[in-house]
């Protein structure tokens, strides 16, 4: 079985995104991009079906700049087989990239997409949903546990409110990783030089025929109001009296 | 205009979280709708109709539609949202799973999560983790819409009982089906609902002593129980704990932050609380910056203190 993994390049996780000054994004110049996390996650979770013999191939896709080719490159260095780069400048809103993806999964014919279940710069928390719709396959999101029925069947065990749900899929689907499912691999410098060998294909949208035009227009990008700190108390007696007698919540 | 509500339950009861979604309706302002669907759900049904400013209960009842499978809703909403201006959900994990489905199917943008509506056609939503907020207008003729419900009061009271329709559903796709459900089974509070949260981080050190300390603070406190991402990755309590960017955000009236050390994706989900108390013994920990009282000190002696105290 085949299986494509989309992935994200993100501003990294550990830097605090601040607005540019006159609101038409956020400020992301000369900052350390990386893969997005729950892409890494979707990533490992195809190299270790690969390993255990149930999958053949792993071919990444990115779909933005020609940066994106950094982000590629290091799921091939992770163990991808090929990369597929969808190059397109400007905002893609997650419609426009699950239809690309949509067209990618046409040519590739996978048996299973992994997707992470959100990037975390726009936290919209849609691709992968709009693409399995657009395919009209099943989806099982926020994925905790995978496992392979054959080539027909998934059950896959989600993280949701209150608990844990396991569900039984239609392969081919679309399955969205959540953060227990793994802990991704870093990629070992050895890979890294041999990922500079494998294929990496670039494509537009208008070879796949795809219009990704923005249905949302964004207003401003701001900061939210601020919390002030508070203060330090000394003891929990001090600290039960606040909260008693001044917050008066307890 | 006519806006859609798609009401989040069990097939018994309606989740808190629709009386927020219905404030967030109620300031787009127009004739609201709420759509029930399930499978032996008569009394959610019922109770919906009784929810105050609603004009019309849809109700579809069918076992397809009996384990909120997200395949099988989105076909439903999809075939009736362009009846609608605005189709809203919670931004939980029921409305982030079906509804891009239904934004895909009628070829719209969805906006996930929103804090704001600032007109009918645009709104407010955190993204980065909450480090930034972005104000988008949508051109598209069905607005499909999840809504933080932290962010919009509960609508309160009972209106009069609105007119209750059915609705045929569509013929199950048979695309996927539940095999098994698993809820941790608690006495405490809902999570995302509770008036106290107490939260507890990786300085608990073990499942074992996050739970000889914290719960009987939060007995005390009447509180529910959250963690950190750290906290559930090593195991000492169920994933569906996590508050944060990637888990729950709540906004009780008081958080107590026990052993976490406050990482942009931990503040995410807890600072629009309305007092945090952080109790830490890292005097630098970033926890502090939001903590309207913070006690510097070893969690250990201070918990079983604080406890005692109340
Ligand atoms: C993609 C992604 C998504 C994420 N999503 C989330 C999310 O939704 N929610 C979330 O919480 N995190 C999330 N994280 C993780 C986040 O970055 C932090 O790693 C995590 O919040 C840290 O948890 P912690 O504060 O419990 O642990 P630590 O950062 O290790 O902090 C432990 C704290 O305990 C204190 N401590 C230790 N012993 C004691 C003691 N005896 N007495 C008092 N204090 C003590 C220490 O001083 C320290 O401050 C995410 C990360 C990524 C990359």
């Amino acid at each position: 079985m085949k299986i494509l993994v989309p992935v994200k390049r993100v501003l990294d996780y550990n830097i605090k995104a601040r607005p540019k000054a006159d609101g038409t994004g956020v400020e992301l110049a000369g900052l350390k991009m990386s893969m997005n996390p729950f892409d890494e996650i979707a990533m490992e979770a195809a190299l270790r079906l690969k390993e255990a013999g149930q999958a053949t191939e792993i071919v990444a896709v990115s779909c933005g700049p020609a940066a994106n080719q950094e982000t590629l490159r290091t799921a091939l260095a992770l163990g991808a087989d090929r990369a597929v780069l969808v190059q397109c400048e400007g905002e893609l809103e997650p419609l426009a990239v699950a239809k690309l993806l949509r067209a990618v999964t046409l040519r590739e014919q996978p048996g299973l997409v992994l997707c992470g279940k959100q990037a975390i710069d726009d936290d919209a928390n849609q691709t992968g949903q709009m693409l399995s719709a657009l395919m009209g396959w099943a989806q099982a999101t926020f994925a905790s546990r995978i496992e392979l029925q054959g080539a027909s069947e998934a059950l896959v065990t989600r993280e949701i409110d209150g608990g844990l749900e396991t569900l039984s899929i239609r392969l081919p689907a679309v399955i969205t990783t959540d953060l227990r499912l793994n802990e991704p691999r870093y990629a070992t410098l050895p890979n890294i030089m041999k990922a500079k060998k494998k294929p990496l294909d670039t494509l537009t949208p208008a070879d796949l025929g795809v219009d990704t035009a923005p249905h949302l227009k964004l207003v401003q990008v701001f900061e939210p109001p601020q919390r002030q700190g508070g203060i330090r108390v000394s003891d929990v007696a001090e600290l039960v009296g606040k909260l008693k007698n001044e917050a008066k919540v307890i | 205009m006519t806006l859609l509500v798609v009401a989040e339950h069990d097939n018994h009861n309606l989740k808190a979280s629709v009386r927020h979604v219905l404030t967030a309706a109620q300031a787009l302002g127009g004739e609201i709708h709420v759509l029930v669907a399930g499978c032996g759900c008569e009394a959610v049904a019922e109770a919906a109709r009784a929810l105050p400013g609603v004009a019309c209960v849809r109700w579809a009842e069918d076992a397809s539609l009996g384990d909120g499978g997200a395949e099988n809703l989105a076909l439903l909403v999809t075939r009736i949202a362009r009846e609608y201006s605005h189709v809203l959900a919670a931004a939980s994990a029921f409305g982030k799973n079906w509804a891009p489905r239904a934004a895909a199917q009628l070829d719209v943008a969805q906006i996930s999560d929103i804090v704001r509506v600032d007109a009918p056609d645009t709104f407010t939503r955190p993204i980065y983790a909450g480090s930034v907020w972005a104000t988008y207008r949508s051109t598209d003729p069905v607005k499909v819409i999840t809504v933080r419900p932290t962010a919009f009061d509960a609508a309160p009271g009972e209106g009069a009982p609105a007119p209750l329709e059915r609705l045929d559903a569509e013929p199950g796709s048979g695309l996927s089906s539940r095999k098994d459900l698993s809820l941790s089974p608690s006495e405490r509070p809902e999570l995302e609902s509770a008036r106290v949260v107490v939260s507890g981080g990786r300085g608990l050190g073990s499942g074992e002593r996050f739970k000889a300390l914290l719960e009987p603070l939060a007995d005390k406190l009447n509180a529910a129980l959250g963690a950190s991402r750290a906290a559930v990755d090593s195991g000492y309590v169920p994933n569906d704990y996590q508050v944060g960017q990637t888990g729950k955000v709540v906004a009780p009236d008081l958080y107590i932050a026990v052993g976490i050390s406050g990482a942009i994706q931990h503040l995410a989900g807890m600072k629009s609380s309305r007092v945090i108390v952080a109790i830490n013994k890292d005097p630098d920990a970033p926890i502090f910056s939001v903590a309207d009282y913070g006690l510097v000190g070893d969690l250990n002696e201070i918990v079983p203190q604080l406890t005692a105290a109340l």
